[in-house]
């Protein structure tokens, strides 16, 4: 099966690792890996802040790097749910309607892609650690991508799986929102910071690097050593013993 | 009052909110419990979605026929012998009830559940032509006495605690008791008896009015709606124009999504209904009625992208929701619709001059749209009034939209992003420390105020690739 990247803008420029991982994860089962280099960025920052406009202007850039793609799959649930919102931003566009309506419908957040796309739900992978797990809003609610992470993390072997309370509050990242409302993001994301060290797990995973950069600098701030990572990073993990 | 209460600004609301431990503890626990509850009931439903589809359908197709509908209930009012008035604006429904309650010369005016009244501000204006408003719901009542504004659309109250309630009692009313729920409780009471027993009008909200039959619902939890409705001569109910359903059938839809959404009920303590004026063979009722129905902005919303705000039900789901509403509190919103649907609903009311930051104040979690009985997509109408507030109304900050126009350009320009995917961690350079910026430049700033960035990393993910794809290509694989 051939499988186009989409490498999202946090993931290309801070955090490469991520796509690595991906990469080795879809090669793993047996995808062609490809990656248009023609992409960008999905056009989230623009559009939930109120500028339609400039947003259009990086999603049409988005449609034309992957017209030919077979599938698209990225390691963000946000920024896939963004692709997915396209049809009906360019609804009634002669030009681009169609188009939008064929990225969206290719288009798949990494866990979703494995589980159901491919039905893959145990990689082999092995894992020793404390983990808990950080659904982010948009992967969850604007994605509807809710059961597909838990299932493969609790086929990883070793692991050693804890709830998150309140897991399905917003951390406060929200783009943005964490840069225009830092008071207001600062106690949101103390409070989520607050519940993963309740759990005392050693490692906070998620699917999506914006929220785990955001609930990451905040416990960093606070001195606490919980190490935060891309699910990807742990299903593509064979060693036991944890991450370096 | 009206829709604005007060004029501090936004950051001190935001700083006031946040400073204030008291008040994000109470909001806080009190989140948990409701949310609960919706969660429980919703459960025990068993098909809470399907119930929610058939809530938002009747919430469509009465606003779609909305003039069908108002019309019918005019009729329904009428023909028991109540008068209808039609206000267009806050003025015109206080100009109303204000001659009203002059020509029975009432010195004094129960009211209870009526937020749209305080939206019109509708007590200052009684009190300004002399008669004295008692709000008889306790949440109220307590605000009345302390003059503050509501904060919470279900529990107007729920920033006040035992011991304020207590000083506020013994300030205003030479209470002397202790500040025990049931004791504050049993004082409220007995006061509040004394004012049902000597007003000379009535005046309740709506929660639905039934067109087929001109009936008037109220949800309640305390049971004073009844003693409103049925002591004084004259009744007067206060409706937005959108809370209204077709049938008795809807009405039992909605107030089922309404408790179990609310508080996570099968169903408040009290539902009152009540039509016109008193029949000849009826025993009590009031001998004169009238039902005011108040635009204040509302029929502007009919048939735009917001419509579907219009389908609120009062029910608090989002509020209850809602992690910048637990951490800032109803104030901060300085409407008095707080929380989610405020941010939606105060700028359509009250246009965007005094409320241009509400939008804003959302992560776009999208937990207020999940939990909405009636299926109001929140948070994508905020990114609909952010469109506007950019694009028509022109109100955004000047370095905002210059680094928007950049956004663009680099993201339409496939050469411009990857030369920037090389260089950002070399541009942040002079702010990296081990790894991090901990003190960052021009828009970081915000960020970094609060919690640690990472630097870019060495390498970006398409340099790595392309590495890898000549590696390949050399290792003769391609
Ligand atoms: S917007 Fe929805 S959830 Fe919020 S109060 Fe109205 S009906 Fe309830």
């Amino acid at each position: 099966m051939k499988v186009s990247l989409f490498i999202t803008c946090v993931s290309d420029i801070v955090f490469a690792d991520v796509g690595k991982h991906t990469v080795e994860i879809l090669e793993r089962v047996g995808c062609e890996v490809d990656f248009p280099a023609a992409q960008t960025c999905c056009g989230q920052p623009a559009y939930n802040s109120g500028y339609l406009q400039e947003a259009k202007k990086s999603m049409k850039q988005m449609i034309k790097a992957f017209k030919n793609s077979e599938y698209v799959v990225g390691p963000s649930g946000s920024c896939v749910g963004m692709l997915k919102e396209y049809p009906h931003i360019f609804k009634g566009d002669p030009d681009w309607e169609q188009p939008a309506i064929d990225l969206a419908n290719k288009s798949y957040e990494i866990t979703q892609f494995l589980v159901d796309v491919l039905g893959v739900t145990d990689l082999g992978s092995t894992f020793k650690g404390r983990v808990t797990y950080h659904p982010s809003c948009h992967m969850t609610r604007v994605l509807g991508v809710k059961d597909a992470p838990q299932k493969l993390l609790q086929s990883v072997k070793g692991i050693d799986f804890v709830e998150l309370p309140v897991k399905e509050d917003c951390c406060g990242f929200g783009g943005t929102f964490s840069i225009k409302n830092p008071e207001i993001s600062r106690e949101m994301v103390k409070e989520k910071s607050q519940h993963v060290s309740e759990t005392k797990a050693e490692y906070l995973v998620g699917g999506d690097m914006g929220c785990l950069m955001n609930i990451g600098g905040r416990m960093r701030r606070e001195g606490k050593d919980v190490k935060v990572v891309h699910i990807t990073e742990i299903l593509n993990t064979h060693r036991e013993g944890g991450i370096a | 009052m009206s829709v604005k209460i007060g004029e501090i600004s936004y950051k001190e609301r935001i700083d006031k909110g946040i400073d204030n431990d008291f008040m994000r503890q109470a909001v806080s626990s009190a989140q948990g419990r409701f949310r609960k509850g919706r969660l429980s009931q919703a459960e025990e439903l068993g098909n809470w979605e399907d119930w929610r589809q058939l809530g938002s359908e009747i919430r469509t197709h009465t606003l779609e026929n909305i003039d069908y509908y108002l019309h019918q209930l005019s009729e329904q009012v009428e023909k028991r012998g109540g008068n209808v008035f039609f206000a267009q604006t806050a003025e015109e429904a206080n100009e109303y009830i204000e001659n009203v309650v002059k020509k029975k010369q009432a010195k004094k005016v129960v009211k209870t559940k009526s937020m749209v009244t305080e939206e019109i501000g509708l007590n200052e204006a009684l009190e300004k032509s002399g008669a004295e408003v008692v709000e008889s719901d306790l949440g109220e009542w307590i605000l009345q006495l302390d003059e503050d504004p509501p904060s919470h659309i279900v529990t107007p109250a729920l920033h006040k605690n035992r011991q304020q309630i207590r000083e506020t009692f013994a300030d205003k009313r030479g209470y002397d008791k202790t500040d025990s729920p049931e004791e504050l409780a049993a004082f409220a009471r007995e006061q509040l008896r004394q004012d049902f027993l000597t007003a000379d009008v009535g005046i309740t909200g709506c929660n639905f009015a039934i067109a087929e039959s001109g009936a008037i619902t109220l949800v309640t939890n305390e049971g004073n709606a009844e003693m409103v409705t049925s002591l004084p001569d004259t009744q007067i109910t206060v409706m937005g124009m959108e809370r209204l359903v077709p049938t008795w059938e809807d009405m039992e839809v909605l107030v089922s999504l309404l408790t179990r959404a609310a508080v996570g009920q099968k169903l408040t303590s009290y539902i009152t209904a009540y039509t016109g004026a008193r029949l000849e063979e009826e025993i009590d009722g009031p001998d004169d009625y009238h039902l005011v129905i108040v635009d204040n902005g509302r029929s502007k919303i009919l048939g735009t992208e917001f419509q579907s705000a219009l389908h609120c039900i009062r029910c608090a789901a989002c509020i209850n929701v809602c992690p910048v509403y637990r951490h800032v509190g109803g104030h901060a919103y300085n409407s008095i619709y707080p929380g989610p649907i405020g941010a939606v609903l105060t700028p359509l009311l009250d246009g965007y001059d005094d409320h241009k930051e509400l939008p804003y104040a959302s992560s776009l979690c999208a937990a207020c749209t999940e939990a909405c009985p009636v299926k109001i997509p929140l948070h994508e109408q905020l990114i609909r009034h952010r469109e506007i507030i950019v694009e028509k109304e022109k109100k955004s900050p000047v370095s905002e939209k210059i680094m928007m126009k950049g956004f663009a350009q680099w993201a339409s320009n496939p050469a411009a992003y990857k030369l920037s995917t090389k260089v950002a961690r070399t541009a942040l350079k002079p702010w990296t420390k081990d790894e991090f910026v901990e003190n960052g430049p021009g828009p970081l700033k915000g960020w970094t105020d609060v919690r640690d960035f990472p630097a870019p990393g060495k390498q970006s993910f398409r340099a790595w690739w392309s590495e890898r794809a000549k590696g390949e290509k050399q290792n003769g694989n391609s």
